[in-house]
Parts: C-alpha cells; structure tokens; sequence
C-alpha cells in the first residue's frame, strides 16, 4: 500500500505545471541535427514532383527542397527521411511535429500562413487549377461544362476554387469529392465524372499515367492562383529561414548561372554576387546557422532551381512542362529570389 | 452526574490518527478521493495542454468557425444547401446523408439477414448451401474492399449517360446514377397525408380492439385484411376526389447529364449495397443461432398442444430464439453505422467525408472537428444501443 500511495505522490510530482509542453520549444535545427536526419513530407506519388522512383529513390521538384536542405545542413543531399502524406493528413503531421518540412505541392494561401500554425518559406512552383476531360467529350472551354459531373480530391484548395468558379459564371455541376488519387482517377476513367480538377501541374502528371494520354485535354482555363511551396511550423523563425534561404540560393545560382557542374571553377569567380552565395565571401551561413559553404553543397549536390526543374518537370523529363510562369524574373517569369548580400 | 445514569458501554479510546490509517473502510474512501482528484488533474491538464500548444503553435480554436460560410458544395443533400451556406449546415447536411445510409443499411441488412440465416437452415440442400457460401464469404472479406467491388464493378458496368438504359416510369440508369421523376406535390396533397394519418390511427385502433376482445372472449377477429384495406383504401380515395394533387418532373436527357427528376447517386447506392451485404451476413449467423438455440422439445412441445407449423415459429420459437438474437444483433448494427464512415473512400458525402474531410482542411481545426465527429458517432451508437436494450428488455422472457 505504501508503494502505491508513493508512486501517486510521484505521478502527481511529475505533473507539475509547465513540465508538459516544454520539448516542442527547443529548435528545429538542434533537433534535426541531433537526429542526423531530415523528416521531410512528400507527396505520396505525384510524378515530376515528389515520387519514388528506381530503387525506391525519391525524386521530383519538391523532392529537391528537402535534398537541398538536407545539403545545406549535412553537406549530404540523403539525410532525408520521406514521409509519404495526403493532402488530408499534410497539416496535421507538420503540426505534431511529425515531419520538419513539408514539401508537397502544397498551396500557400492566407489561412494556412495564419490560422493554421503553419509559415510558408516560398514558392517553388506557380500553378493554377484547371481542368481534364476526355477528348470524346468534344469541350474546349470549361464554360461548355454546364450540368457536368466533375471528380475532385478532398484536402486541397480545389473543392473551395471549383464552387467559387462554378457560382460565379453561374453554372451547374456535381462535384463527386474523393479523399485519395487512385479512386479519384477511377472514377474518372469509368466515366462516373465528366471531367477531374486539380492544379494544371497535377493535371499534366496525371495524365502520363492514363493509359493513353492523347485521348485527354486540358482545358485552357486556370481558374485559380496556386502558388505551391514548401511550409514549417510557427514559432521557428530560424528554421524557417533556412528553408526560405535553400530555396531563394537554388533560384539566385540560376540567375548568376551556377550549375552542378561548374559550382567549382564559380569559387574562383571574380563576380562578388557569386562569391557571397558560394561562400568565399561574407559570413553568410552563420545567419541561419549553418556552415558558410551551404549554399556550395545545395548547388554542387541538388543543383540550381532551373536543373531542378529541367530535369523533373521541365524541358528534360517525360513531363515536359514549359517554363512559363516559373521562368526567372528576367526571362519574363515570375521567380525571384531576394539577393544575398 | 448521578450514579443512575452508568454507561452502558465501556467509554472507548478517543481514536487517533493512525486508527484511520489502518482502518480499510476510511483507507479505501481516501485512495478513491485521491485516485478520482488525479483523473480529474489528467484530464484537465490534457486539456489545458492541448489549448496551450494551439495557442503557441498560432493555431486557430473554438467552436466559432461553425457560424462562417462553407463556400463548398455537396453532391446529396437532404435538406435544402447552397456554398453560401454556414459550416453548421454542411455538418448537418453530412448528419443526414450517414443517418440515411445508417437507418437505411440497418432495415434492409436485418431484412436479408434473417432471409439468409433461416435459409442456411433448410432442409433443401441448395439452400442451404447456398446461403453457407454467400455468408462464408462475405463475413471473411474486409468492408473496405467490398465497397470497391461494388462501387467500382457496378460503375465500370453501367452505360455513359448518352446511352442509359431506360427504365419504365420514365426512369433512366446510368453510370451516373438512376433518374427517376420527382414528384411535386400540389396543395390537395396535404389532404392525402391527413388520410394516411387516419389510416394508421384506425389500423392501432383495430389491433387494439382485436387484442381485447381475444383477451375477453378468445374469439379471434381478422385484423390483417381491414388494416390492408384501410392503408391503401383511404389514402387513395383522398388522392382521387382532391383531383390526383401530383405531377412529376420527368428527366430528360441533356448535354452531359439527365436534367430534372430525381438523382439517387451510384456512391449511395454502392455504400448502402455493400456495407448491407456484408452486415447481412453476420446477422444470417446470428439468426441461425438463435433458431438453433431453441430446445427442440419446444417445437415438439407446440406441436403436441396442435398448434400449426407457422404458428409454432410466430409464438413459440421465434420469441424465444430473439433473445438470444437481440444482443449481438445490436453490435451489428453499431458495426454497419460506425462503418458508413468508409463512404470517404468512394465519394459519398457522408460526415466523415463533408465535415471531417473538407470543413476540417478549409478550417484547419482539426481537434474541434475530430471532436464533434466522435461526440456524434457515439451519441449515435448510444441511442441505437439504449433503443435496442429497451427492446430486448420487452422480449426478455418473464419468468413467474
């Protein structure tokens, strides 16, 4: 009996205010590198963007984010350890800490900065949702979809756009809501929807994965601004602004023309924009510290953001997305990094 | 003090304190007052935790976001809903679609349930068997899978809506579900209701005077033909001299889809289809135990006191083999409403999938959503379970 009234009196101890939340204070850094491990959530196949590929390898523009940091960090792009996520579950896992980062294809939009103890580090892709119907339909406007029965995924912003556009060209549809992928596009391909929405970049990965994608088409209205970016917890501003920061150097070597393959010879640039970023110059990395070479390792391992992009959606992958609004700012698109200095 | 007054007792030691100590009926009442303040410390602190964390981590709380517009849109709806609606509505509108699936699940499993168990009981060998296969395997394959089965097998087999199959009462069936025409009600309809009202109050009427004078004298009076005649009989007289107060709006074929007429959505139909015929297969079991639970000397027994076979299963097995049936057949029906939650999985709008699928991700509140999912899957589970335990308090068998 006195064990149990000693072993109350322990418990009781142990509950003493303020004891509970105190390990979610420390920092994200700190507690990556304790672990040697980045945790980054991924999207659980999305080809171009995060997908496994050979040999269980992941791969994809949003992929290379937690590559990056894993760099800029561990001077080793595969300290990462990927957690699959669907859009419903995304939140929560970044919220309990479940993950460091995530980086699927996720919209940054004003409640989720605000009210959902999320911040959003950047943009790594500009999207927009548009819309997939087969080409036997005979559509080409999304205008033309009036009664139509439309497949959308649950979790994303896309459920909100579709309503907001349908109401305010005053047209009706049926929306058939979804939670995961594979049954979104099963449905799709028996015929139970007309058409199936989500952002254009999903679209057009998508579509490679239909049996025979000539028999589809996207439809040229962009109903909504999406712009997709990697996100952290609240209350780290250091984590994230490395993350914010891995991001912003991938998109700055693009502009000074740092590749994989010449981030060596670029150490002996005379140019000091180059020399700040690649480290040779200014105290840089102690800012978000890290070391002063972080962002040398993010280039020579990852690369810059336009390799990034060129060989997961771009130009030299089977997606073949154009630049388009994810060009850099001098060749008329929208990516800009701040400068380093 | 008078020395008439003598105690009659011995006057005890005061008790000290260490009496209490040792004394297990005052031991027990403190470790119990000790055991419920630290449950009572628990739990609030897990839930000042919880509000702390929120708060630091600059995540919305309360219940506010219920009042705000959903904005989103619904592909079944019982009650009238629009985006511009609350979140409140929306919520209510998924209460609704997984009550009907529930309510809806519940009578036609029991229906197939018993056909079932008392087939797998027959002499015929066909049956018999039969009704073993279907129960043997639908019990062993998980509900998830079934409702793919269903909802994808049917919607793979099921025509575009350019060719639908036509039915006849202007019906059509197609991949996107069955058309049939709406019915409109016009202002006499509100008598026909009024005659249906009557009808059911003379139908209580007639039974109760049956029983009564069965009771008094033992004559037996016919009840089922009258109550027949009064349900269809007087409904339609009204129907007919207020002038048919009914049209319907017949669908008709449009550029992607049947416009007007009624919808019922092939993602209701799979859901209802596949969580009924896997829940029928438990109760077949259940059914076929309870029968066999009956001694066989009670139907030996009914038929030594004459009475006739179908008689002998109304009065004399059947209530008995009930209360065997009644308490597992309630976990079956918990089973088949805590299951409708599968709907997510193949886009019916269930509570679940509406509330929290969507509201929680445009909210991003997910333990006020994940609270009220819970808070009303439970209060829904306790309501069948305290109908069901009134019920088999009424069949228990009353012993003398």
């Amino acid at each position: 009996m006195r064990y149990w009234l000693a072993a109350g009196l322990a418990l009781l101890a142990g509950f003493g205010p303020g004891t509970g939340p105190a390990a979610a204070q420390s920092s994200t850094l700190d507690a990556v590198k304790a672990r040697g491990q980045l945790q980054c959530g991924v999207n659980t196949g999305l080809a171009g963007f995060s997908a496994p590929g050979e040999g269980g390898i992941w791969k994809g523009l949003d992929v290379d984010i937690c590559r990056g940091v894993s760099a800029a960090i561990f001077k080793s792009a595969d300290k990462v350890k990927y957690v699959p996520l669907t859009a419903k579950e995304r939140f929560t896992a970044l919220q309990s800490g479940e993950i460091d980062v995530l980086s699927r294809n996720t919209t940054w939009t004003m409640s989720r900065d605000t009210s959902a103890g999320l911040n959003f580090a950047g943009i790594n892709y500009y999207d927009g949702q548009g819309f997939m119907v087969k080409k036997s339909l005979d559509v080409v406007s999304a205008k033309e979809l009036s009664g139509a029965s439309i497949c959308v995924q649950t979790g994303t912003t896309t459920e909100l756009n579709l309503a907001d556009y349908f109401r305010s060209n005053k047209i009706e549809y049926n929306p058939v809501v979804f939670e995961k992928l594979p049954e979104v596009l099963a449905a799709y391909n028996s015929g139970r929807c007309d058409a199936f929405t989500t952002d254009v970049s999903q679209l057009y990965s998508i579509r490679l994965t239909l049996g025979n994608p000539k028999e589809h088409i996207v439809l040229p209205e962009i109903i909504s601004k999406e712009p997709l970016g990697p996100a952290v917890r609240q209350g780290d501003p250091q984590w994230a602004n490395i993350v914010r920061w891995v991001l912003f150097a991938m998109i700055n070597a693009e502009e000074l023309e740092i590749t994989q393959g010449n981030v060596e010879e670029m150490k002996n640039s005379k140019n000091p924009e180059v020399r700040r970023l690649l480290g040779v110059e200014g105290e840089f990395g102690a800012g978000i510290g890290l070391d002063n070479d972080w962002a040398y390792q993010i280039i020579k391992l990852v690369g810059n953001y336009g390799e990034s992009f060129d060989r997961n959606v771009g130009a030299g992958s089977a997606l073949g997305i154009a630049r388009g609004q994810n060009a850099l700012w001098k060749n008329g698109g929208l990516q800009y990094a701040p400068p380093i200095r | 003090m008078t020395g008439a007054s003598k105690p009659q007792f011995a006057r005890r030691r005061p008790r000290s304190l260490s009496d209490y100590f040792y004394d297990p009926k005052t031991r027990g009442v403190v470790l119990q007052i000790l055991v419920a303040l630290l449950l009572v410390y628990f739990i609030s602190e897990i839930v000042s935790n919880t509000i702390r964390n929120l708060e630091e981590q600059g995540i919305a709380s309360g219940f506010g976001f219920l009042d705000r517009t959903a904005g989103f849109d619904i592909s079944q709806s019982l009650i009238p809903y629009a985006n511009t609606m609350t979140y409140a509505r929306a919520f209510l509108v998924g209460l609704l679609n997984t009550l009907l699936v529930a309510v809806l699940g519940i009578i036609l499993a029991t229906l197939i349930g018993f056909v079932i168990g008392v087939a797998r009981l027959s002499k015929n060998w066909l049956i018999a068997t039969l009704a073993g296969v279907y129960i043997e395997t639908l019990r062993n394959i998980p509900p998830l899978l079934m409702l793919f089965a269903v909802y994808f097998g049917v919607l793979k087999n099921l025509p575009a809506p350019r060719k639908s199959l036509e039915l006849p009462f202007s019906s059509f069936l197609n991949v996107r579900g069955l058309y049939v025409p709406a019915p409109q009600w016009e202002a006499g309809m509100s008598v026909v209701l009024a005659a249906i009202a009557a009808a059911i109050l003379g139908i209580v009427f007639l039974n109760w005077r049956a029983r009564r004078i069965r009771i008094q004298t033992g004559a037996l009076k016919p009840v089922v033909l009258p109550s027949l005649l009064l349900l269809i009989g007087l409904p339609s007289a009204a129907f007919l001299a207020t002038g048919m107060p009914v049209t319907f709006d017949v669908p008709e074929l449009g550029r992607f889809n049947l416009k007007g007429g009624m919808v019922v959505l092939p993602e209701f139909i799979a859901l209802v289809a596949g969580l009924t015929l896997y829940t029928a297969a438990f109760i077949a079991e259940i059914v076929r135990s309870g029968i066999l639970s009956v001694p066989k000397g009670q139907s030996e027994a009914a038929a030594a006191l004459g009475l006739k076979e179908s008689h002998a299963m109304r009065l004399v097995i059947i209530p008995q083999a009930l209360r065997v049936i009644i308490p597992p057949l309630t976990n079956q029906y918990l089973n088949l409403t805590k299951n409708s939650s599968l709907a997510v999985a193949i886009g019916y709008p269930d509570l679940v999938s509406v509330f929290a699928g969507t509201v929680l991700n445009q909210t991003n509140q997910a333990v006020e959503v994940i609270l009220i999912t819970m808070g009303v899957y439970l209060t829904i589970s306790l309501l069948t379970s305290v109908l069901m335990n009134w019920f088999n308090a009424r069949m228990a068998l009353v012993e003398r």
